[in-house]
């Protein structure tokens, strides 16, 4: 099992920590992982990206280029990243902000209203966590129980407040692609 | 202790920390901010000191007086501040003072840019700074080799009394994986009895930390003693990785990041009926020579890769002396070698192409 | 017989290697006999310079290191931070610490590092054989200052005890001259001064001794002494520049 993904949006989104959680959950699940952020000047605010690599293999190169998964919040991140998805692979877009579709027919895209449901459920910044939980659905590189665990690992007391509407955007992602 | 995920200049100062250092002079420089942060954060709370120097050049002096004390010490830069401290570092290997430096390179020359390379291969194994001398340069392909490599370079640093060099690049700085700290098997070091720490034990003769001899003979025999040594830790600390160089017929060397790299194109090629395998120098100074000069005798031809324009290469050619051809395949501008790429590389050799 | 005098133990036996009639030699006893009288010798670790007093470690009977050109705080500062209850000083000169070096003081000074600076100025590069150094007064002729040193080229020399007094963490800044033996004394109660602030941990302490270089004035020795008073007193202004309660 090799999965390499990308995960890309404006700075803010949460594309790092959506891409960290599957490297946490990965490590749970006794996988081989890499997360690589960029990183310098384009971090300030501007679009930031990750690579994650979860592999049954020591992991080589940390670089993605050719993906299996790729996650785009904004619509910068869809025109960078489109083409770095391999032939059978995954473009989940979050239709919220990017009114576009995609015309590659050899991958298999899911458009996500992340944002859309994020707010439904009463937190803006959820919305990565909506996405998420659509990835999850439907390439299986890790269980969401342990993508919840290891979000509450990370959170500590002080947010633990926050878990439950973390896990409910997952299930809403998760829904949508259903 | 079980495996954590973190970021390769966190786990390298945890790593120092683990190793006993507790003296820490640095200066910001982008892709290495995260060791100078951990080590603010870490060490006022082990009862050590973090201290942010005006420059790397105070920085490198702060080194040079505190190990000059006694003390583990590290610091760390990239590329244009490694520069910077190469005047301290000269002092440093002439006065015989351990320590470690790392170095996460990022592409130049000049100011450059803040993507990884491998530029400073030359500056880090030839010298970098003014005089004959040379540091022991540890290249980790992994956050999980970064750690045990601070660890060891502290012991190594003080088993010689050398400065010992990590040479990460941007990408091994930034990369987070899993890592454990496995409890440090601390060689036995000698006592620093050598160290300036007040001379109130006359036992032992006033402390002297000096890389000042004006006399032509006191200078040779400083010379001899530091050949002497090199040759010692060539003979002991060499390090070097051999990946499916069994039945290989084209032999890849790569060291750092780009090494691992490698290995997937190994195994890439491998699935393609191409019998490729990897040398990887783990020590770049002191370089595993032997290896290549082994490998000679096996395989066709040798493709080294790097992020640089060619440094490297010329160690493994020298090492080879003429017996295969050596092939050179490199990235330039930050950007980072694709498995594909080295495959592309194998094949063409494959069909007799350079 | 009664012991009038006796050289400090703070010395090796090593002759000083300095030119006849510099004041280095006088200086090196002043320092070396602070420290002793301060019952402080097995606490003393020195920093020695790049300049004419590159040989330092051999003659403070302490431990000792030497350090790059202008670089001494910076050493001093790793040091003070591994072995904070010693007794931690830099000897430098003016190319030393007011060109190369200023960075380094500077900002020792202002993280007010417990340490002492001996700054000994002589308005000269010595030991590289009498170029201008920061410290050269206007109009002084050295082999790099063939006409004079001239404002409008090259400015007007430094006044470092000045500059540093600004900084809140020195602690302790005076500046006494090496001229004559009134002088002296005075020198020798200030760098002393300076030692108690440091083992007080009240923050940086810096002496500026004003000296002659004799040899690369081109003058006798009597006559640099002379010349030390009438030229460089006027320009560098004895006395306390800053003293913290």
């Amino acid at each position: 099992m090799l999965h390499q993904i990308i995960s890309a949006g404006f700075g803010g989104q949460g594309v790092l920590l959506l891409g960290q959680l599957i490297a946490y959950a990965g490590l749970k699940e006794e996988k081989n992982v890499s997360w690589l952020p960029s990183y310098g000047p384009e971090m300030r605010g501007g679009t930031a990206n990750c690579c994650v690599v979860v592999s049954d293999e020591e992991v080589g190169s940390p670089v993605v280029t050719e993906a299996d998964v790729v996650v785009v919040m904004n619509r910068p991140s869809f025109e960078k990243y489109e083409n770095n998805v391999v032939p059978g692979g995954k473009l989940f877009v979050n239709s919220s902000l990017i009114d576009l579709r995609s015309n590659r027919t050899d991958i298999e895209v899911y458009y996500v209203p992340a944002n859309h449901i994020a707010d439904e459920l009463g937190n803006g910044r959820v919305a990565n966590m909506v996405m998420l939980g659509a990835v999850l659905k439907k390439t299986h590189i890790v269980s969401p129980k342990t993508a919840i665990e290891c979000l509450a690992a990370s959170f500590g007391e002080r947010k633990a407040h926050l878990i439950p509407i973390n896990e409910q955007a997952l299930e809403k992602g998760a829904e949508v692609v259903r | 202790m079980a495996k954590k995920l973190m970021k390769g200049s966190e786990a390298i100062g945890e790593a120092a920390i683990q190793a006993g250092c507790r003296y820490f002079f640095g200066y910001p420089i982008t892709p290495q901010n995260e060791i100078p942060e951990y080590m603010s954060r870490r060490l006022p709370k082990e009862g050590g000191c973090f201290l942010q120097a005006e420059s790397e050049v105070a920085a490198i002096n702060m080194v040079y007086g505190a190990a000059g004390a006694g003390a583990r010490v590290m610091t760390s830069s990239s590329s244009p501040g490694i520069s910077l401290k190469q005047e301290g570092i000269s002092y440093i290997a002439c006065a015989e003072l351990p320590c470690v430096i790392v170095n996460m390179m990022r592409v130049g020359p000049g100011l450059g840019g803040i993507l990884p390379a491998q530029g400073d291969y030359f500056q880090a194994t030839k010298g970098g700074g003014h005089g004959d001398y040379h540091l022991v340069v540890l290249a980790p392909s992994t956050v999980q080799e970064a750690a045990d490599m601070v660890m060891e370079g502290f012991d190594i640093a003080d088993t010689y009394r050398i400065p010992v060099m990590i040479l990460g690049d941007g990408m091994i700085g930034q990369i987070m994986e899993p890592v454990e700290f496995k409890v440090h098997q601390k060689r036995q070091v000698p006592e620093k009895t050598w160290a300036a720490t007040g001379w109130s034990d006359k036992s032992r003769p006033r402390a002297i930390i000096n890389s000042l001899y004006i006399e032509a003979e006191q200078m040779k025999a400083v010379s001899e003693r530091l050949l002497a040594r090199y040759a010692q830790i060539t003979e002991k600390e060499t390090k070097v990785e051999e990946f499916m160089m069994d039945d290989a017929q084209y032999c890849i060397a790569a060291y750092g990041t780009t090494a691992r790299i490698a290995k997937s194109a190994v195994v890439k090629a491998r699935q393609m009926g191409i019998k490729a395998g990897l040398i990887r120098p783990i020590t770049i100074w002191p370089f595993p020579s032997e290896a290549f000069a082994k490998a000679a005798e096996q395989v066709k031809a040798f493709l080294t890769v790097e992020m640089s324009t060619g440094q490297m290469v010329e160690d493994v050619r020298l090492a080879v002396a003429g017996k295969k051809p050596v092939y050179f395949k490199g990235t330039l501008g930050g950007f980072v070698p694709t498995t594909q790429d080295m495959v592309n590389e194998l094949v063409k050799l494959t069909e007799g192409r350079e | 017989m009664a012991i009038v005098f006796k050289k400090t133990k703070m010395l090796t036996d090593v002759p000083f290697h300095y030119c006849p009639g510099c004041t280095h030699g006088i200086a090196h006893r002043l320092v070396a006999e602070c420290i002793e009288e301060l019952g402080m010798e097995d606490k003393a670790i020195g920093v020695a310079p790049v300049g004419c007093a590159v040989f330092a470690y051999n003659y403070f009977n302490c431990d000792m290191m030497e350090a790059a050109h202008g670089r001494a705080p910076a050493v001093a500062t790793g040091i003070k931070r591994v072995h904070p209850d010693k007794l931690v000083f830099t000897y430098q000169g003016d190319g030393d610490l007011a060109s190369i070096g200023t960075a380094e003081i500077v900002h020792a000074a202002a993280r007010g590092e417990k340490i002492t600076t001996i700054f000994i100025n002589n308005a000269i590069y010595g030991m590289t054989g009498g170029q201008m150094a920061p410290t050269t007064l206007e109009g002084q002729v050295t082999t790099t200052s063939p006409y004079g040193r001239q404002k409008e080229h090259c400015g007007l020399p430094i006044r470092m005890s000045e500059l540093i007094a600004t900084l809140d963490g020195a602690c302790y800044v005076e500046r006494v001259s090496m001229h004559d033996v009134p002088n002296i004394i005075r020198a020798k109660k200030a760098i002393k001064k300076a030692l108690i602030c440091q083992m007080e941990r009240k923050g940086f302490s810096f002496i500026e001794l004003l000296s002659t270089c004799p040899t690369n004035w081109g003058m006798t020795p009597t006559a640099a002494l002379t010349w030390l008073k009438e030229n460089m007193i006027p320009y560098y202004p004895l006395g306390v520049k800053k003293e913290v309660e």
